[in-house]
């Protein structure tokens, strides 16, 4: 069926031999080879055993300094890419192929990926902050750049020519003007180590000494070859995460306290012994598990399981209902240093004038497609977890930690999994297993359950913003005052031995919880006077909450951004302007601009917009129309990172039921050098869905003890009746100097959740002249907001 | 208990308790990765397998209550040669993860199995119920689309083969 049919070959290597792993054989044994190379220039260094270190256990960390943790080439003259990333679905792995391969001169097509798996690949920190291609594509390009300039010498000495007399396509190294005399990659280290070392102060400052190539020598980057992943997806035959087995496995179900900040009072362990498959009960502090050597039968006794729980006295949080009250009422934690332009305080005294809107967005939770899952290995003293974590080298080290034994004990084996998107950076399962196959001395499989998952996922924080504008007599905005209150405190990392959720309910507590964030606007309007302050607050209860926040992606980008545009919206509504032409006078109106040219980006990212859209130049709201469908377009623009996107939504507002349909989007987006032109248009295309989620469908709910949005009824999702009808992702190149041979990428997997939110806000108000300001805009609000309106 | 199940064409006996939902009999004694866990709650569509022509939610049907033949994710292509939705889900390449796609495809194919040329109407309709956190959406829809013209156009070759 597929070429990639199967397991992974690196899960195969791992399942054929517990610490042998065809990989380290690979680097051990070649370790014995002393390959001559009489590079001359290089820092070329031969290094005779990398195995012999003293280290506590099988698994040391890889050495990012040397070129064979990154690049095997084999005989056939194929390589196989090491890296330190994982992919959570946006097709990066398709795309490190593409740029490694440039930069080395080999088919791509003979060319594979490894990544995330922590004893055979560098530590590049796994995915997150869409740093793909433009953070972690650097140090790989350097290192191919270098494996080709060596191969490139090996081949002058094997042929007798000098290195600027050959030329090499393919992986195979030809003398100019002799095409009869060649030698391939293959053949000259196939199989073999460079034993080249690199230099760089951390792994993202990695390189040799060869220059990468200029973007225009580059051939595969810009080309969109099919990502290699989808056929086995689609045909059945890869091996996920949640398909690992192991001989003696058993399975774990967690028992979760029934309301925030419970105590464990007893377990009558007799609920359940007589169950069929019944192994063990483990608990310590809060925490619950029910062991069964089936699947079904740990789900049916943790289920059974009886506990005795003691109600904390006072209550863990407010109601969701009560939750902005509560926001804009409390003490903050933490405030960012206020940021001033300008005089405001005289611009708005001496405004024309001055409007004001309050912007309430709720938790949203990752809620993914299937519970956090992982199955860990104790085998011989050592830990094993097959897991996908997005992270994979801070689950190791979070788990030896959590544990108490030496890292090198310790690997993750990376295989693919639902979605990312943060949650599987923080996704507790990892340290659950892991904590459990101690325990239990068996291989244990653990997954949480639907209501579990959906409950007491990491959550993004809710905010409550203010923000308060001046307009002068022409309509010009001259003030703008911002004021964010994010519901952050306490913000969980990434597979901390102390935050994860395990390590809460056993009773551990790190001695300052973390500050967490609050967001300001990121736009680049001239806009002569503003000031910006964002503040962090907390919820009485800390620890041992379903209402832990963690980064979702885009984290703070969709709420910040949401009030900021939303409220842009509204000035120029106020100003009779055309909300497009108000944004564009803003971004002219400076002439200065940052070392990446945001301004000029921004602008030909706006233009580029409203030119695939065809935008109509007038303010909002259009004149209402008549009957039962209302329409508008609205738009929003944002910048993440370096990274510029402007959305426009066309919707359908039902004014019988509430209901809203975004019936087309378009989104341009300049994220510098674009890999792999498809897969970042669809990546565009499902950021922009997710966000239209979380516009639509998606609130946290809770009573003031536990959450109740629980399951895909009560916690609703955008579904196909939903879908656009038409999405159009243009990709912008705004640089003043665009084919500048060093154009950089930029993330590409965040930026278009941005401006979503504020879009479909800008449209419902374009098509109904009603401002909705609290998210999300499910049927049952908005047909309350139009009632009020008497629309 | 044992029961016997066919899958994929294939008839097999396990012992478990009948009252074992089909999803783990599937994943867990057959050794099939198709059909996943999303929710246990028939609610996302992840667990979807055919039977006797109906997508039905192998997670909250009891292994016990199978009566007829289970076609799996594997068992959708033919001859060494993947099923049109299949094929037409690497041509739109569809999948971000991929995880709900054992959903997706086997829900297109039961609604194409009844249906081979539905409405944009139909699908949205037929496919409402099965859900994708990556928000791969338009792609199916547009996938299916593909698979639907692909289809017809092999009927319409395997017609005129007959007639010639």
């Amino acid at each position: 069926m597929s070429t990639f049919a199967g397991i992974p070959k690196h899960v195969e290597d791992v399942l054929q031999s517990v610490g042998t792993t065809s990989r380290r054989s690979l680097l051990k044994s070649a370790g014995l080879l002393v390959v001559s190379l009489a590079a001359g220039t290089g820092p070329i260094t031969t290094r005779a055993n990398a195995q012999t270190s003293a280290v506590a256990g099988p698994y040391p960390d890889i050495d990012f300094h040397q070129v064979d943790s990154w690049i095997v080439i084999h005989e056939d003259n194929s390589a196989t890419f090491y890296v330190g990333k994982t992919d959570c679905g946006q097709g990066t792995g398709t795309s490190f192929r593409q740029i490694m391969s440039d930069e080395l001169d080999v088919a791509y097509d003979k060319t594979t990926c490894i990544m995330g798996s922590t004893d055979i690949t560098v530590d590049q920190g796994g995915s997150g902050g869409s740093t793909a291609m433009e953070r972690d594509s650097w140090p790989m390009r350097r290192v191919a750049a270098e494996a080709r300039r060596v191969l490139l010498q090996m081949g002058s000495q094997r042929l007798g020519v000098p290195v600027d007399q050959l030329a090499v396509s393919e992986g195979v190294i030809t003398v100019k003007g002799d095409p009869t005399r060649t030698v391939t990659y293959g053949q000259l280290i196939g199989g073999k180590r460079f034993n080249v070392a690199l230099t760089g102060a951390d792994i993202n400052a990695t390189t040799g000494v060869a220059p990468v190539k200029p973007v225009q020598e580059l051939k595969n980057v810009g080309l969109s070859p099919q990502r290699y992943d989808i056929p086995p997806k689609v045909d059945g035959s890869l091996k996920w995460a949640v398909d690992m087995k192991l001989p003696g496995m058993v399975h774990a179900r967690n028992v979760k306290p029934p309301v925030a900040g419970a105590k464990l009072v007893s377990i009558d362990e007799s609920s359940v012994r007589g169950m069929p498959g019944f192994v063990k009960v483990v608990s310590k502090g809060n925490y619950v598990a029910v062991v069964c050597e089936r699947e079904e039968q740990a789900i049916n006794a943790a289920k059974m399981l009886k506990v005795n729980w003691e109600k904390p006295s006072a209550a863990p949080f407010p109601s969701s209902e009560n939750l902005f009250h509560y926001i804009r009422d409390a003490k903050p934690t933490s405030s960012l240093k206020p940021i001033v332009v300008g005089d405001p305080e005289t611009a708005f005294a001496d405004a024309a004038k001055v409007i004001e809107a309050d912007y309430d967005i709720p938790y949203q939770g990752h809620t993914a497609f299937s519970g956090a899952h992982a199955l860990a290995d104790p085998s011989n003293g050592l830990m094993t977890i097959y897991s996908n974590d997005m992270k994979s080298y801070g689950m190791r080290r979070g788990v030896a930690e959590f544990l108490g034994i030496p890292r090198e004990k310790v690997r993750v084996v990376w295989m693919e999994g639902p979605q990312g998107f943060g949650r599987t950076a923080a996704e507790d399962a990892g340290c659950e297993a892991a904590y459990l196959a101690k325990e239990i001395g068996r291989p244990v499989r653990v997954q949480w359950m639907r209501s579990e998952e959906t409950a007491w996922d990491t959550k993004a924080p809710a905010y409550a913003v203010t923000v308060k504008g001046a307009l002068d007599a022409a309509g010009n905005l001259v003030a703008l005052d911002y004021n964010a209150r994010a519901a952050d405190y306490n913000h969980v990392g990434y597979n901390e031995a102390d935050t994860v959720l395990i390590a809460q309910l056993m009773g551990i507590r790190r001695a300052k919880p973390a500050e967490g964030n609050a967001a300001v606007p990121s736009e680049m309007y001239a806009i002569p006077h503003r000031r910006m302050e964002a503040h962090v607050v907390s919820l009485p209860m800390v620890w041992e909450t379903p209402l832990r926040t963690g980064n979702l992606r885009d984290p703070n980008g969709e709420q910040s951004t949401f009030a900021s545009e939303s409220f842009i919206d509204e000035l120029a509504a106020a100003a009779k302007a055309d909300p497009m032409e108000f944004r564009m006078k803003m971004l002219t109106a400076g002439s200065d601009d940052d070392s990446v040219f945001r301004r000029a980006r921004s602008i030909a990212v706006l233009k580029a917009a409203a030119d695939a859209y065809g935008w109509d130049h007038r303010p909002s709201p259009k004149p209402r129309g008549a009957g039962e469908i209302l329409t508008g377009r609205g738009m929003a623009y944002a910048f993440r990172g370096q990274t510029i996107v402007a959305e426009i939504a066309e919707v359908e507002v039902n004014v019988r039921t509430g209901r809203v349909w975004v019936k087309r989007l378009v989104c341009a987006q300049d994220c510098g050098l674009v890999v792999n032109p498809r897969s970042t248009r669809h990546t565009a295309e499902c950021a922009m869905l997710h966000a239209l989620s979380r516009a639509l469908h998606e609130e946290v709910q809770f009573d003031n003890e536990r959450v109740t949005s629980v399951d895909w009824i009560s916690h609703p999702t955008l579904t196909h009746a939903d879908v656009p009808e038409q999405i159009d992702v243009v990709l912008v190149n705004g640089d003043p100097h665009p084919n500048r041979p060093d154009l950089r990428p930029f993330g590409a997997g965040e930026a278009a959740c941005k401006p979503m939110l504020p879009a479909v806000a800008n449209a419902i108000y374009d098509a109904t002249g009603v401002r909705l300001r609290r998210v999300p805009f499910r049927a049952p609000r908005v047909l309350a907001a139009l009632k009020t309106a008497k629309v | 208990m044992s029961l016997t199940l066919t899958v994929n064409g294939k008839s097999h006996t396990v012992d478990v308790d009948p009252s074992t939902p089909l999803l783990y009999i599937l994943r867990n004694d057959l050794g099939l990765q198709g059909p996943r866990f999303g929710c246990g709650l028939g609610q996302c569509g992840a667990c979807t397998v055919i039977v006797n022509g109906v997508a039905t939610r192998s997670c909250i049907t009891p292994g016990s209550a199978v009566k007829g033949d289970i076609t799996t994710l594997e068992g959708i292509a033919k001859g060494g040669k993947l099923h049109p939705l299949q094929q037409a889900w690497i041509d739109e390449q569809v999948p971000q993860c991929g995880f709900c796609q054992n959903g997706q495809i086997m829900t297109a194919k039961a609604l194409l199995d009844k249906n081979p040329k539905p409405s944009d109407a139909q699908i949205r309709e037929g496919m409402n119920r099965t859900l994708c956190r990556c928000m791969s959406y338009y792609r199916v829809q547009a996938a299916i689309k593909l698979a639907v013209k692909v289809m017809a156009a092999q009927d319409a070759a395997a017609e005129k083969e007959v007639v010639a």
